[in-house]
């Protein structure tokens, strides 16, 4: 079931919250709304469930093709979960399971015994047989979302759709989760749209990312593109950490940037160094206890802040010490010409291959 | 150089411990010492004479003033009264409560302004309004006694059924509605809000009609508080005295309720009654109190 959005605009009042986004999301992907909290991605997670609807006159959601603009959410077929779960604190996990089928009309709804087996089943998929008993303050945040999803798969939606799903739980469970959820959702193959403003859960998670900023879509792309290939400063930013310098005065810098980045892993650093790309900096920290090591420099010109990061080998056979004075060379650099936010990759740009040579760089 | 923070499990120079929050003994026994003085001198023993005066003059004295037929009949209309305005400020609470909280619209915060205003105004003032809208002297007098009414057909009724509101059970039923009309509302405004809309929009996304995700989602979640908006609300509609005093016309056997009952027994110097009738009210006010604490207590387990 595929899903089109088209020209959605939404203010609430003065403020703006979608500023005429389009997104087509292709049959059985799993797609990450990525974005700072403000840019108003949930926002665009509730008009296409129904929970929030469009300005007036503005906008179209399709279903497979089929207009839903107006359909009223219980009548689209979304499974929705929410941030908090909001499980219903009254009823027991499988009370909560069975919510959906046990509202229905009665004509629609299922017998009573086909209603406990639908549960069993979702119990078993979620790995909670034995909790249906339990209420759901009696369960851990990871259990509470589990549940949570169960309880929108349990009327069979065509489209499923996560406000922040792992945004209460501990890192462990989010991992865990995260690696359940792409099972998962893999192994059923339903559309699936989740928000998240976590850029590694985004890039881990989805086959495709939409970066959202200010009301409006930045980018989309897979997690590959949208890292390797970012297609604005927002962009770039926003995805990992990256060192931002004005432009250096250098010739290559001069042509028409005004800012450029560099990714902290594509940043060397070499005690000696006679090439003209050097830059002169004295390191300031080290952390080395994880899986590389960070390493925070100043610049010895204008006193900027570079941050690199080097495997743990490369840093023992370099051995820094707080203070010492090294040489930097960026091994890619990525810039946006000014004015135009149009991509131009310094690294598999004609024009200037020779400069960056890796290892030398600039 | 040693590590800066070290272990602190080595057994140092032992310290006297003093909290901050922690008062001498002689702070905190003179508090609880007034404290407990001022309930016993302004609660318990008012509560207590009360018991004390109605049976002062011996059980039979004590029963025969509730079998007396004016005391019945005030024991009767607050009953109808309270069986009235408690649903009715239900169901207005509940509505008013759930359009605050789960919507947003325009004049919000002037209607949570005018749920207050019960709260604001003497009840005094509040009987004098009613009976100012509502007596022979007032605007539907007017209407009764107009020559060329709108609705003759309205105005016919009246005049046949000779219909009051003041001095009658109508005006009393309204006078106790107004009064209590905050309570369900206030109780259950702050609960609804601390709950949210999620749970609500989920049974939404599930396929629920309003009145099911009323029914099975919000109405559940906010039944201990509206039980015990209930309470309080019921307390207050069977002990109103100055609103429904001011519509009430003092009709001995016919609109007095309990409270006046017991103020014209007082007055004519029937202290033994007065105060046995004032004990039945008291004994309303001790059950009331133990319901709050069993519903607060059920309340805090259920959301342990």
């Amino acid at each position: 079931m595929s899903i089109i959005a088209t020209n959605i605009k939404k203010t609430f009042g003065a403020y703006t919250a979608l500023e005429g986004v389009s997104l087509n999301v292709p049959a059985g992907k799993l797609v990450a709304l990525l974005g700072p909290s403000g840019s108003g991605k949930t926002t665009l997670l509730r008009i296409i469930a129904g929970l929030e609807f469009a300005d007036e006159g503005s906008g179209r959601i399709e279903f497979h093709g089929e207009d839903v603009t107006e359909t009223p959410a219980g009548k689209r077929g979304v499974g929705f979960v929410f941030q908090h779960y909001a499980l219903f604190r009254h009823m027991t996990v499988a009370q909560n399971i069975a919510f959906g089928l046990t509202v229905r009309p009665r004509k629609e709804r299922p017998p009573q015994k086909e209603i406990d087996a639908r549960v069993q089943e979702l119990l078993k998929l979620i790995q909670l047989e034995d909790l249906g008993n339990r209420f759901p303050t009696q369960l851990s945040g990871g259990q509470r979302q589990r549940v949570a999803l169960a309880r929108a798969l349990a009327v069979q939606p065509k489209v499923l759709l996560l406000d922040e799903p792992f945004g209460a739980l501990d890192a462990r469970v989010r991992k865990d989760l995260r690696r359940w959820l792409r099972h998962f959702q893999r192994e059923i193959g339903i559309t699936t749209i989740f928000v998240t403003h976590d850029q590694e859960e985004a890039l881990e998670l989805a086959d495709e990312v939409v970066v959202m900023n200010n009301a409006k879509i930045e980018q989309v792309g897979t997690p590959q593109e949208v890292y390797d290939r970012p297609s604005t400063p927002f962009v770039i930013e926003f995805l990992g950490n990256v060192n931002r310098f004005a432009a250096l005065g250098h010739p290559l810098h001069g042509a028409g940037s005004d800012v450029l980045y560099v990714r902290p892993h594509d940043v060397d650093i070499q005690r000696d160094y006679h090439g003209e790309h050097g830059i002169r900096v004295r390191v300031q920290h080290v952390f080395s206890a994880g899986n590389y090591g960070r390493i925070a420099l100043i610049r010895a010109d204008n006193g900027e802040t570079i941050d690199a990061e080097l495997s743990r080998v490369r840093l023992a056979e370099l051995s820094l010490q707080v203070g010492d004075e090294v040489w930097v060379v960026f091994r890619h650099i990525r810039l946006f010409p000014a004015g135009a936010f149009s991509e131009r990759d310094v690294a598999t740009d004609d024009a200037i291959p020779a400069t960056l040579d890796a290892g030398r760089g600039i | 150089m040693a590590s800066a923070v070290s272990s602190l499990n080595k057994a140092g120079p032992r310290t006297h411990t003093t909290r901050a929050t922690r008062d001498s003994d002689w702070v905190r026994w003179t508090l609880t010492g007034v404290a407990l003085l001022f309930l016993a001198g302004f609660v318990l023993l008012p509560l207590g004479a009360v018991f004390a005066e109605a049976l002062r003059k011996g059980w039979a004295v004590f029963f025969a003033s509730f079998i007396d037929p004016d005391a019945l009949a005030a024991i009767r209309l607050t009953l109808i009264t309270t069986l009235v305005a408690v649903p009715a400020n239900v169901v207005f609470g509940v509505a008013a409560a759930w359009c605050i909280t789960k919507f947003s619209f325009r004049g919000k915060s002037v209607l949570i302004t005018l749920i207050d205003l019960p709260f604001a105004v003497s009840p005094v003032i509040a009987g004098l309004i009613f009976v100012l809208v509502f007596g022979l002297q007032g605007w539907l007098g007017h209407y009764i006694n107009a020559e060329n009414p709108w609705f003759p057909w309205l105005q016919q009724w009246l005049v046949e059924k000779d219909f009051k509101i003041i001095f009658a059970t109508p005006g009393i039923i309204l006078a106790t509605i107004f009064v209590t009309f905050p309570f369900v509302a206030r109780e259950l405004i702050p609960l609804m809000q601390a709950q949210g809309t999620d749970e609500e929009y989920a049974a939404v996304t599930l396929g629920a009609g309003g009145w099911q995700v009323f029914w099975r989602v919000t109405l559940p979640n906010i039944k201990w508080g509206l039980f015990y908006g209930i309470v309080l609300c019921n307390a207050r509609a069977m002990g109103e005295f100055g609103a429904v005093s001011v519509v009430s016309g003092h009709i001995r056997g016919e609109t007095n309720t309990m409270p006046l009952h017991v103020e014209i027994l007082y007055n004519e110097y029937q202290f033994s009654a007065a105060f046995s009738v004032a004990s039945l009210l008291a004994l309303l006010a001790i059950v009331t109190l133990v319901l709050k604490s069993f519903i607060e207590w059920r309340h805090s387990r259920t959301h342990a």
